[in-house]
């Protein structure tokens, strides 16, 4: 009975090798994803290395390669996102707390959420618009640091929304009604129960947004335009560059020499990355442990 | 009694100041979309009392910079279109391709290894891409294609495919995941290849998240900046030769905002026309996504 | 061999990770007849039916050693086409899992894959599968809609008629009742009954009324180790074991 006829043996076959066939065309996939990454980190770093010494993150910007650096951007982008997690994160943490703990459920609430969805899915460019004609130019602040670190703000705020709002669901039921029993107000049980308890989750999420920040060109080339900068910003209304406005700059000069430096300059932007995300698992790791 | 009395009515208004406060807060990611909208619309207005919109949207010249002045809009969207369409031949299959060998075949030990290497993708800054796509991809493709020049659609087409891919295969993968064990059981029970319950059961159950996933990456690429301003060039034009200089919607902002035209100026305004209409393509892709999703929702 | 055995199981040994579910089982399942196998939760009875067909292999971890027999062919030798196997032998599971698609297309999905592809003959497998799995009269004109939208009862005979489809000789039903009210497992009782007639029936069951009902043969297994086989009368009036007895009984399980 098992054994089969010449028939369906045939076309036993013919499924085994459709079923190889997309084995393979899967294996391939994933493979191009990784072979990319992979060379696409040699490249930089091939050519980078030979331009990142101390000299390079400690000099500014010059018309002759060997005498240029990072040192303005660097702080540029540490200036900017400083001030954005200052401003982003109470902001963001306030309005998760709002919407989860507080919001009653109706239109109004329904409306915000779906906006904030929405707001994620708004190209980067176009915050930068946004902040050239309302913090630029409406409110006179100019092409400062503050104008970008408010227009950082509004784009990162979406997603310290949602990761907020994910940590503070993720805690139980069971304890809120544990105090609500004893006889907390909303506030006490918040900001005693609640928000302890999620903070870690907000706190990875927020980092982990910031390490996208700073990584964006777009919005702040609309914001801060000027690429050429050889000071650090002393204040918030200093005009200012950042890392990924040095790279670009660097990679549209002709000159090879430049390319380097860009790779160079990459280099030192995938390091401040990799230190920012790496601090964000340290701390979603340490907290979940705790929390078994 | 009385003290009692005080102390309930302090809590009572802490409790609505905190309240209102928390509220403020939300309110601001409302003002951001009324922000939005107000200084597009504005600025944009203002371009439009200068520039008809017949011409906007029928001119097939965009030369705002150079006399004679064209303010033709179908250049930078044709050129937007094209490259999201290179991208997109290189994020859907292989995205599909590592979402269905991550969810189906890898073993577990495998994909908790491949999955937050793939997820790298999606955070390298886009400036290392255009970089990428400038000083690597371009040479490495002009080996195959002499005529190419070195700022192109292809490259940069190609390169924006690759940032999309982790976005496409992680959602498609997490719809995979969603279908229950038991309907692929029941698959197996009646016979089934392991191809056949990949493509016949759970593909199709999954559909709705999987078409998410590339209305999402449609959108990304629609916005993408930085790569393109990068390596595919500034000059608009109307061409389906993915080897010859273009320029998207992004890369032309990009390109003016840098040349700082003074505020004010009809080419400043250039910036606010070009983004409404990058902003309402955007916000279509987007409704049109949740709609399809709707639609293709297999409940279960 | 005796010829009236259509399922020889010889030195059955399956583990499941680092747990030794199956130890040594031992027994020869008639044909035309519904078995039931039955035992406290966690004895081994979906892991038993599930070797049958050979659906303990998608669990990563799972070994298996020993012979099944089905019409004197090991279905574990290295030749073995384990989807026609699959074919031949029918699984319907405790947790009712109709494909999200269409009545129609849950029936015409294995004849499908199988290779049949004429539109004609595959409405009559689906019209002859339905009746035989008593759901043809409920579903006849609505054979487009979709199936999640019948009720858990009419969803499991679909699965039935889902299994049959495929013409197969052996049909597996992991307690199918379980999530069903009684009016539903009555119906499903007597398509078992009617079924048997045609096929080999196994049913995992731990409700004992429901085995004493509808099987003619009754197993019993007890952590992993198959403790009595015989008919069901036997079994339930006269069990050779003390531990049959006291479960039949009630003292545990």
């Amino acid at each position: 009975m098992m054994v089969t006829r010449k028939s369906s043996r045939k076309r036993s076959v013919v499924r085994k090798v459709k079923g190889g066939i997309l084995y393979s065309l899967c294996l391939i996939g994933i493979i191009i994803g990784l072979v990319s990454l992979a060379i696409l980190l040699y490249d930089a770093f091939a050519d980078g290395l030979p331009w990142l010494d101390f000299q390079f993150l400690i000099s500014f910007p010059s018309r002759f390669p060997e005498q240029a650096g990072i040192l303005a951007a660097l702080f540029g982008s540490i200036w900017v996102v400083g001030l954005t997690a200052i401003i982003s994160f109470p902001l963001g943490v306030g309005t998760a707390l709002y919407l989860e703990e507080y919001a009653p459920q109706n239109r109004l609430t329904s409306f915000i959420q779906l906006n904030i969805a929405n707001l994620a899915g708004v190209p980067s460019i176009v915050y930068g618009i946004l902040g050239l004609g309302l913090f630029v130019e409406a409110l006179a602040l100019g092409r400062s640091v503050l104008a970008g670190a408010l227009t950082m703000t509004l784009l990162i705020l979406p997603v310290i929304i949602i990761a907020s709002q994910e940590a503070i669901r993720s805690v139980p039921r069971a304890y809120r009604e544990g105090a609500y029993a004893l006889g907390a107000t909303r506030w006490q049980v918040t900001r005693g129960i609640v928000l302890p308890q999620a903070f870690p989750g907000m706190l990875t999420g927020t980092i982990l947004a910031l390490s996208r920040a700073i990584g964006e060109a777009a919005p702040m080339i609309a914001i801060a335009a000027l690429v050429y900068v050889r000071f650090v910003p002393t204040g918030p209304l200093d005009r200012f560059t950042v890392m990924p406005i040095q790279i670009f700059n660097w990679v549209s000069l002709p000159q090879p020499e430049f390319r380097g430096l860009a790779a160079a300059g990459i280099l030192v932007l995938l390091a401040v990355l990799l230190g920012m995300n790496s601090i964000a698992i340290f701390i979603r790791n340490r907290y979940q442990k705790r929390a078994r | 009694m009385h003290a009692f009395g005080a102390r309930k009515r302090a809590r009572h208004v802490r409790e609505w100041i905190i309240e209102k406060l928390l509220f403020a807060s939300a309110i601001v990611s409302v003002f951001t979309t009324l922000a939005i909208l107000g200084v597009l619309l504005f600025e944009a207005i203002d371009f439009f009392k200068q520039v008809s919109i017949l011409e906007f949207f029928t001119e097939t010249r965009w030369t705002p910079l150079f006399k004679p002045q064209h303010f033709g809009i179908l250049p930078l969207v044709w050129d937007t279109i094209l490259v999201t369409i290179i991208a997109l031949t290189v994020a859907v299959p292989v995205g599909l391709g590592s979402a269905i060998f991550l969810s189906e075949y890898a073993p577990d030990r495998l994909r908790r290894i491949v999955k937050p290497v793939l997820e790298i993708l999606a955070g390298v800054p886009t400036v290392v891409y255009g970089y990428f796509a400038l000083t690597f991809v371009t040479p490495f493709l002009q080996n195959f294609f002499p005529e190419m020049i070195v700022f192109n659609a292809l490259s940069a087409g190609l390169v924006m495919g690759v940032m999309i891919i982790p976005m496409v295969s992680s959602l498609s993968e997490d719809a995979m995941l969603a279908v229950p064990q038991s309907f692929r059981e029941g698959a197996y029970a009646l016979g089934a290849h392991k191809h056949e319950v990949v493509l016949r059961i759970v593909v199709p159950s999954a559909l709705s998240g999987i078409v998410a996933s590339f209305i999402l990456a449609i959108s990304r690429a629609i916005g993408e900046t930085m790569i393109v301003s990068i390596a595919a060039g500034s000059t608009p034009k109307l061409t389906i030769n993915p080897l010859e200089s273009i320029q998207t919607m992004t890369g032309y902002i990009t390109q003016i905002s840098l040349g700082e035209a003074p505020f004010g100026s009809l080419e400043y305004r250039t910036i606010f026309s070009v983004g409404l209409t990058l902003f309402i393509m955007v916000l279509v892709v987007n409704l049109i996504g949740q709609w399809v999703a709707r639609r293709y929702w297999k409940r279960y | 061999m005796p010829s009236d055995v259509k399922i020889d199981v010889r030195g059955l040994n399956v583990w499941l990770g680092d747990n030794h579910v199956l130890k040594n089982i031992e027994v020869g399942l008639k044909p035309n007849a519904v078995t039931a196998v039955m035992g406290p939760s966690g004895c081994g009875k979906t892991t038993f039916i599930r070797a049958i067909n050979r659906l303990n292999e998608l669990i990563e971890g799972s070994r298996t050693t020993g012979e099944i027999y089905i019409d004197g062919e090991n279905i574990y030798s290295k030749e073995t086409n384990i989807y026609e196997l699959r074919r031949r032998v029918g699984m319907v599971f405790q947790k009712i899992n109709p494909f999200p698609k269409s009545i129609f297309d849950n029936v015409a999905f294995g004849p499908r894959i199988h290779g049949v592809e004429s539109e004609e003959e595959l409405q009559k497998i689906v019209e002859r599968s339905l009746r035989e799995a008593a759901l043809w009269d409920e579903v006849y004109d609505r054979l487009k809609d979709s199936a999640l939208d019948l009720s858990g009862g009419q969803q499991q005979r679909l699965c039935i008629a889902r299994a049959l489809a495929v013409n197969p000789e052996i049909i597996l039903l992991d307690e199918p009742c379980s999530a069903l009210d009684p009016a539903a497992t009555a119906k499903i009782e007597a398509l078992m009954r009617k079924l048997a007639e045609k096929y080999t029936v196994i049913i995992v069951t731990h409700n004992m009324q429901q085995a004493a009902r509808v099987s003619d043969f009754t197993v019993f297994l007890y952590l992993g180790e198959l403790v009595e086989y015989g008919s069901t009368k036997s079994v339930f009036e006269n069990p050779k074991s003390e531990l049959t007895e006291k479960y039949i009984t009630g003292e545990f399980g």
